[in-house]
């Protein structure tokens, strides 16, 4: 029998070089640290850190989530220490670790994502993902993200001013996500990540009132998997910018199926949440899956869905 | 030792109506919890109900962990069907605890409802059960400060008669509780914390040498706010909210306080009460 060739979980994803196609999600994973007693950080393709601002923001009032069928709700509302906050308390840590650390960035206008783009840059962080696709604040995020206009000359300007990969989130709340896939490519965006939550609500039908103080919150977790997985599959088709995935990934089967549907790489998110060790599990069976598929590298996997 | 762990359910029996007595023995060598800790529980490995639900303690050692739930939603119930043999998930133990003073004074403990599980863990941490009640099996954790020979007071609220539990464990640490019922089946017909205030105002020129513990229903610990803040209380209270994580990176489990919002899963679930915003 011949001898199976070594299995390569890197890929790339336009510049960016990841050591396996497996990152965490903003906002589900803090800055790290919380998650260094339960797994080798080192062995995660890339951390998205929670969205930063240019300035503290103290997040939205309690109850900020709720579970709902095989999902979640949440309007935390962006809660963060702001740049500087997070520079001093959180970048010392995440510099040590050997994998490629990704900031989520939101500002109220184009001049705020400017400036923590430029600084960012400075410091060395190896990528940023503009954050147009928060539904739980009322200013900036999703603004940019749904209005095409908008959305267009905030990437252009930040493309404009920095070097390093720029990675924009995709929100899966308007009509056409085609269509703002190909704007951010066009605009200069590297790579586009999809999806964010999915706006949603959900009523305590005994108080007859909403189950978050902000009304509505973003739906995530494996409820909202099919809907992300058939908008990485739209967008597949649609643009060449590497695709990163995410909405509901739990296991390593629902990460190839985002593969297959177009993903260079995935994110997991409310998953960690569960279990503190699913990024790890999941990194794990996408290994054992290529193995007994005979695949070499996950780069031979993307977009081979056989429609 | 990981702080998440597989464990086996010994024991879940009904206590009373709607309330369940869960024994659990970790699979392997946990964290030795504090009272004030927690744990996240999967109720079953599906993924619906998709997140792991907070429990206080009410005893544990290294070796078992036993919870006091009420049957409120879905997750509860399928905890409630869950047969011994069975395995679970666990996070924990998770957040801070009790804060105890060095050279403790007088220690006032106060429960509302399923509040008392916590405030006997603490209870017990500071008195030693009875000889016999260790014979029997249970476990206590160790009593730090041996000169530490307070005995604590208990005010205990319950809605009804049939809903107080854990008397017998009390005889056994020697607590009398003060008790009172919404319905006056039991104990001083109305709210805990009036019985609480006339028993500050009694004793008000020396109430600065205790230290107070609470846990149960926010209405509850509301009430005693305005009174902590009063009499200037030495208070500290346990808190509850929807949690996804436990971990501290949801953000989720937030409370408003003097100094912003902070996580009831890492900086609390016990905060000082002055320190609380209530909303």
């Amino acid at each position: 029998m011949p001898k199976q060739n070594k299995i390569n979980l890197k890929v790339n994803l336009g510049k960016l070089t990841l050591k396996n196609p497996v990152m965490t999600a903003s906002g589900t994973f803090g800055y790290g640290k919380e998650f260094s007693e339960f797994i080798d950080l080192n062995k995660l393709g890339a951390i998205v850190v929670k969205g930063i601002s240019l300035k503290p923001m103290m997040g939205n009032p309690v109850p900020r989530i709720c579970e709902t069928p095989s999902g979640m709700l949440n309007a935390i509302g962006l809660q963060n220490p702001g740049l500087k906050g997070f520079i001093r308390q959180q970048l010392p840590f995440l510099k040590t670790l050997k994998t490629k650390i990704i900031v989520n960035i939101l500002g109220n206008s184009v001049d705020e994502y400017i400036k923590l783009a430029e600084e960012l840059e400075s410091l060395g962080i190896d990528a940023v993902e503009l954050n147009v696709s928060c539904p739980n604040v009322k200013k900036g995020g999703i603004v940019f993200g749904t209005e095409p206009k908008a959305f267009e000359e905030l990437i252009s300007a930040v493309r404009q001013r920095v070097k390093l990969p720029l990675i924009t989130k995709l929100s899966p709340n308007v009509t056409d996500i085609k269509l703002f896939a190909k704007i951010a490519e066009d605009a200069g965006s590297d790579i586009i990540s999809l999806i964010n939550t999915l706006s949603g609500m959900s009523i305590d039908v005994k108080k007859r009132r909403p189950r978050l103080a902000n009304i509505t919150g973003g739906l995530s977790g494996p409820a909202i998997k099919p809907v992300a997985v058939r908008m990485v599959w739209e967008c597949f088709r649609a643009v060449k910018v590497p695709i990163i995935g995410m909405g509901g990934i739990v296991s390593s089967e629902d990460a190839i199926e985002f593969i297959l549907a177009g993903a260079g790489a995935v994110a997991v998110g409310t998953a960690n949440f569960i279990n503190p060790k699913s990024t790890i599990d999941i990194i794990n069976g996408i290994k054992s899956y290529m193995s007994s598929n005979d695949v070499k590298s996950p780069k031979d996997l993307t977009g081979k869905v056989k429609c | 030792m990981s702080r998440l762990f597989k464990a086996t359910v010994k024991d879940n029996s009904p206590l009373i109506t709607d309330h369940y007595l869960l024994t659990l023995q970790p699979l392997e060598k946990i964290k030795r919890p504090s009272p004030g800790n927690f744990f996240m529980l999967s109720v079953d490995d599906s993924l619906d109900p998709l997140l792991k639900r907070p429990f206080s303690i009410y005893r544990s050692t290294a070796g078992e962990i036993q919870i006091i739930y009420r049957v409120v939603g879905k997750g509860t119930t399928i905890l409630s069907n869950r047969k011994a043999g069975d395995t679970l998930e666990v996070i924990g133990p998770l957040g801070n605890k009790f804060p105890l003073k060095k050279k403790q004074d007088n220690i006032i403990l106060i429960a509302g409802g399923l509040g008392i599980a916590p405030i006997l863990s603490l209870a017990e941490s500071v008195i030693p059960p009875a000889p016999s009640l260790l014979k029997a099996g249970i476990k206590r954790p160790r009593l730090k400060d041996k000169t530490n020979k307070m005995m604590p007071h208990l005010f205990y609220g319950a809605r009804t008669k049939k809903e107080i539990i854990c008397m017998d464990e009390l005889k056994a640490i020697g607590i009398d509780p003060v008790i009172s019922t919404d319905d006056g089946t039991f104990g001083k017909k109305g709210n805990i914390v009036n019985v609480l205030k006339k028993f500050i105002t009694r004793n008000s020129s020396n109430i600065s040498n205790y230290s107070f513990y609470a846990c149960g229903p926010e209405p509850m610990l509301k009430a005693l706010s305005p009174l902590s803040a009063k009499h200037k209380l030495n208070m500290h209270v346990a808190l509850e909210q929807n949690m996804a994580c436990g971990l501290g990176t949801c953000l989720g489990c937030v409370v408003k306080t003097t100094k912003g919002y902070k996580r009831i899963c890492k900086e609390g679930p016990v905060f000082p009460i002055e320190e609380i915003i209530w909303e």
